[in-house]
């Protein structure tokens, strides 16, 4: 064994290590990423039901109402310019409030209505998920960013 | 093979441009969609003691007003509270305070401890006005123009600088009834 | 006064650092011995300045000042006195003189047991370190300083965030700083050496100790993130692969192929400039966390108050410090001479496969932590994305399972060629074993996930490995009792180490595939005296209470547990909701098994008198803590090692009957 049969054992080894990590990650990351839309942005590109996905916004004064039993949750998320209803079987988050921000993990069933399955609220007085103020503003809605350091 | 102990350092580089990029994006300065509109309605109940209420109808008065949103929990509240004092003692604007989601005991007690810049103050004990102004952090602090249009938004404390860069120019146009 | 004296103290132990960093350094360069001496006196200065400003900061906290800005944002006057202190580093001011307190303290600590290294190295050493102090206080006292004070004080404060108000989040800072810092000495070694141009097994077996004890330090304050997230956000999950989460993780993967790296530096003076370069990455990973949870870059759940002209100025010490060292690296490293060759079938080997799998699966962490980073950066900020846990399991599981597969086998083999066959020989039974488990459970389970049936296999191979080698080499069952137990004291405490963290590894694989695989979940309404059954357990809901506590207010829920008619535990979760500032928390109720946790969370309560609550059963999770228990009993057992003792590097190293046959004696060159 050679010092240069060493070395490439070691550079192949490495090599090909590396390229079954690459092989992985690029096949990962197609299927994986999970994209975020706000309702305008929902209303305008196409997404097929089913496809995973965030949405956020603010949930919608006066929407929020509980299904006869007693879990699910129904309510409308906005960005003041397009609103996207809601459904959600699960215990809320315990931010989760009319007229603050949301940011919702799920997929559009058949009929339009956004199945979540995860619902994360803002997490405290001085804090708004940035992808919500991102949306806000880009619906022409936002008036400011929580910051207060 | 000397160059193949440059490659980490190359690496972290590529990084530490993405990084800087992804600093600077971070949203921080958003612009307004209410500035140059009427103020939102404004009817709240006053701290007891601290008669009278706030009523959307005293912002269109033709008198400018500055609406500062606050509360006695929060700290940068207390950072920026001399500079509205400031404010106060050189009688330069009206200003009115809109107190969030507080306990009006801890409110009272924030005004008697660090002085009272406020001509008047409001109650948003639920948010649901602030909400309407589109406040989402406190402090947050709004110049009115005499017509009751917001000419200036400002997120965060009022700073020393801030004063001096944002808010006294503000002022100044809100009073020859110009856009800033 | 006492802030003042504080701030006073910062600035006194920033003027030592930058001392201490410039002149043993020149020293070292000139050969002049009393520029190195200035190090030591200055590494206990800087420390005990540091622990002043800390111990003053402490102060303030507990006798409530608020006159210092700090404590007026984190603290309230009627917080227990636990979260009080704890608040003292739950808040970024406050964390950052922690951080630079454990940094000296390990400054400190080289210069206290170093008196035996070679005095150029320890000089250089110091320096470094002291350069890292010296950009973190610089940082501080321009950007975050702890000391500032709020003219006139109001009555009281805002409060700590309720979220952090909890004993596993108190002393989770703490243990993960000392991790992350704790790399600094691996980071200042290595430095040193390049300065220096020399590696040889004596920096090795220097290193090995600092390293090993912030690995203990970091795998106790992951696992206690992970507890706190587990219990206190009510999700049921324990792991999110949330950014600060990955911040904690991507040092921890590095530095334990660092560990194993230094090694083979140590037994066979090969590897060098692959162990140089891990030891500077482990750190650059700590700090990147630092930027990470700091600057706003990324956002989670767990991120402190961020601020961008903190990020600009930590992005510049980043720069510096990984930038200055890589390009060091990229200068020096070729001039190393390599060391000890090895056959492609030998425990060097087997070292070297598990460092490429760390190192990659490292990688691919860190590529899904700055993923949705890049997608922002090419997108203009179009493009907005999340990646998550399918990521993860499709990149880094895959990359763990062959290293997983090679734990069990590697230790066995011989140093420079290996005996595979003969190996796999005696692991026979090992295997054989593991597999009739994974069998049995594929049975037990049959319908469920046939993953889960593997990952329980895998677990046992990790647990069935390392105790045969450990019945090999003590002659259980094959010598008399007596024999045997001497053999096992013989035995380097080293080696027990290793199979204690192989095995613990072991036990956290069977609870993570346990309670992913079989966790049951129900989210119900229930009227007091209604039973849901989870997981084989009875839950019966026995009603729900307004209590009060010392600074909140809640609602506590109460549900029996029984099994089979046989009482369990009674389970109270709370839904608590805190004044200052307003927020409402929820306290999951958690009954710990062998089998699996019982987990209750209450929720709202309905409008006809019902309450909404979620019940899990997740079997085997309290395993993975054990796991991460025995890892770091491993890793303490391997510290009490002669031959890593601090301080007597030189004499182990002579001593005979502690060398692997095999291996050639590799005294530190002179």
């Amino acid at each position: 064994m050679t010092r240069k049969r060493r070395r490439l054992y070691l550079v192949v080894g490495a090599m090909a290590l590396l390229g079954v990590a690459a092989a992985l990650v690029l096949t990962a990351i197609r299927d994986t990423l999970v994209f975020f839309y706000s309702p305008m942005e929902l209303a305008e590109k196409d997404i097929p039901p089913g496809k995973n996905f965030r949405l956020g916004g603010l949930v919608a004064e006066g929407s929020v109402e509980k299904l006869p039993d007693g879990l699910t949750t129904r309510f409308v998320i906005t960005d003041l310019s397009a609103e996207v209803p809601v459904l959600y079987r699960d215990l809320l988050p315990d931010l989760f409030r009319e007229g603050q921000g949301v940011v919702a993990e799920g997929a559009l069933n058949p009929e339009g209505v956004f199945m979540a399955r995860q619902v994360l609220a803002k997490h405290d007085e001085n804090y708004m998920p940035p992808e919500v103020a991102e949306a806000l503003k880009k619906s022409g809605q936002w008036q400011g960013a929580a910051e207060t350091e | 093979m000397r160059w193949r102990s440059f490659i980490p350092l190359a690496l972290f580089a590529a990084l530490a441009v993405a990084l800087f990029v992804g600093l600077d994006l971070n949203p921080r300065i958003i612009p307004s969609a209410l500035i140059g509109k009427p103020a939102p309605a404004l009817d709240l109940p006053p701290l007891p003691g601290k008669e009278p209420g706030l009523v959307a109808a005293r912002l269109r008065d033709g008198e400018p007003t500055l609406v500062n949103v606050w509360a006695s929990w929060c700290g940068p509240c207390r950072i920026e509270h001399p500079q509205l004092m400031a404010l106060a003692e050189d009688e330069i604007i009206r200003m009115i305070g809109i107190n969030y989601k507080d306990r009006q005991a801890n409110a009272l007690r924030f005004l008697a401890q660090l002085g009272d810049p406020y001509e008047a103050v409001g109650v948003d004990a639920t948010g649901r006005t602030s909400i309407d102004w589109g406040v989402y952090g406190v402090p947050e602090t709004f110049i009115l123009d005499g017509a009751g249009r917001i000419l200036l938004k400002h997120v965060g404390p009022i700073r020393e600088e801030d004063l001096e860069e944002k808010i006294l120019p503000a002022i100044a146009a809100a009073k020859r009834g110009t856009e800033p | 006064m006492l802030p003042e004296i504080g701030n006073f103290a910062l600035v006194l132990a920033l003027v030592l650092a930058i001392v201490q960093s410039s002149l043993p350094m020149i020293g070292a360069q000139l050969g002049n011995r009393q520029m190195m001496a200035v190090a030591e006196p200055a590494a206990f200065g800087q420390f005990l300045f540091v622990a002043i400003a800390f111990a003053l900061l402490t102060h303030a906290f507990i006798v409530s000042d608020f006159s210092v800005l700090t404590v007026v944002a984190n603290s309230h006057s009627a917080k227990p006195m636990l979260y009080k202190i704890s608040g003292v580093w739950g808040n970024h001011e406050g964390s950052l003189v922690l951080w630079v307190l454990i940094l000296t303290l390990f400054g400190a600590a080289v210069a206290l047991f170093g008196r035996n290294l070679p005095a150029s190295l320890r000089a250089r050493v110091l320096s470094v370190q002291a350069m890292i102090a010296a950009g973190f206080l610089l940082f501080m006292l321009l950007t975050s300083n702890p000391f500032l004070r709020v003219i006139p004080p109001p009555p009281d404060g805002n409060g700590l965030n309720p979220l952090l108000q909890d004993p596993g989040l108190a002393f989770h800072p703490p243990f993960l700083y000392l991790g992350y810092v704790g790399f600094s000495m691996a980071f200042s070694f290595a430095v040193a050496a390049l300065i220096e141009g020399r590696v040889d097994p004596a920096w090795a077996r220097w290193v090995r100790p600092w390293t090993l004890a912030a690995w203990c330090f970091l795998t106790i304050g992951i696992a206690m993130g992970s507890w706190w997230a587990y219990y206190e956000l009510g999700w049921g999950g324990w792991w999110f692969w949330d950014p600060v989460e990955n911040a904690s993780f991507m040092p921890w993967l590095l530095g334990t192929a660092l560990l194993h790296s230094a090694i083979v530096v140590e037994k066979r003076d090969a590897l060098k400039s692959w162990t140089l370069l891990l030891a500077i990455l482990t750190f650059s990973l700590s700090l990147l966390g630092t930027f990470i949870v700091r600057s706003g870059v990324l956002t989670s759940v767990h991120a402190f108050a961020t601020d961008p002209t903190r990020g600009v100025f930590i992005l510049a010490l980043l720069v510096v410090a990984i930038g200055g060292s890589l390009a060091l690296f990229a200068i020096r490293a070729p001039a190393l001479k390599g060391g000890g060759l090895f056959s492609p079938i030998s425990r060097e080997a087997a070292l070297v496969l598990n460092n490429w799998l760390l190192a990659t699966a490292c990688a691919t962490v860190l590529l899904g932590t700055l993923y949705p980073l890049f997608m922002d950066a090419l997108s203009g900020g179009e493009d907005k994305v999340t990646v998550g846990p399918p990521f993860y399991n499709a990149t880094f599981v895959p990359l763990m399972i062959p290293l997983l597969v090679a734990m069990s086998i590697g230790p066995l083999l011989a140093w420079k060629r290996g005996d595979l066959p003969g190996v796999l020989q005696r692991l026979k039974f090992a295997a054989i074993l593991s597999a009739l488990i994974g069998l049995a459970t594929l049975y037990l389970s049959w319908g469920g996930p046939v993953l889960a049936a593997f990952g329980i296999a895998l677990g046992a191979w990790l647990i069935l490995g390392p105790v045969t080698d450990a019945v090999e080499r003590t002659k259980l069952f094959r010598a008399p009792l007596s024999q045997s137990w001497a053999r096992a004291r013989g035995l380097p405490r080293a080696s027990w180490g290793a199979m204690v963290a192989h095995a613990g590894m072991g036990v956290v694989v069977l609870g993570i595939t346990g309670s992913t695989a079989w966790t049951e979940e129900k989210i119900t309404v229930m009227r007091q005296g209604e039973t849901v059954t989870v997981g084989g357990y009875d839950y019966r809901f026995e009603g729900a209470e307004q209590i009060a506590g010392p600074n909140y207010s809640a609602i506590r829920g109460h549900f029996r547990a029984s099994r089979e008619g046989r009482d369990i535990a009674t389970l109270s979760p709370e839904a608590r909701s805190y004044p200052t500032p307003p927020m409402e928390t929820t306290e999951a109720a958690i009954h710990p098994r062998l089998s699996g946790d019982l987990f209750a969370v209450i929720g709202e309560r309905q409008a006809d008198g019902g309450w909404a609550a979620r019940l899990y059963f997740r079997p085997f999770l309290s395993w993975i803590w054990a796991g991460c228990i025995l890892m770091t009993l491993g890793g303490i057992v391997s510290l009490t090692d002669r031959r890593h003792r601090v301080g007597a590097p030189r004499r182990a190293a002579q001593k005979p009957g502690t060398q692997k046959p095999g291996a050639r004696q590799t005294a530190p060159a002179a």
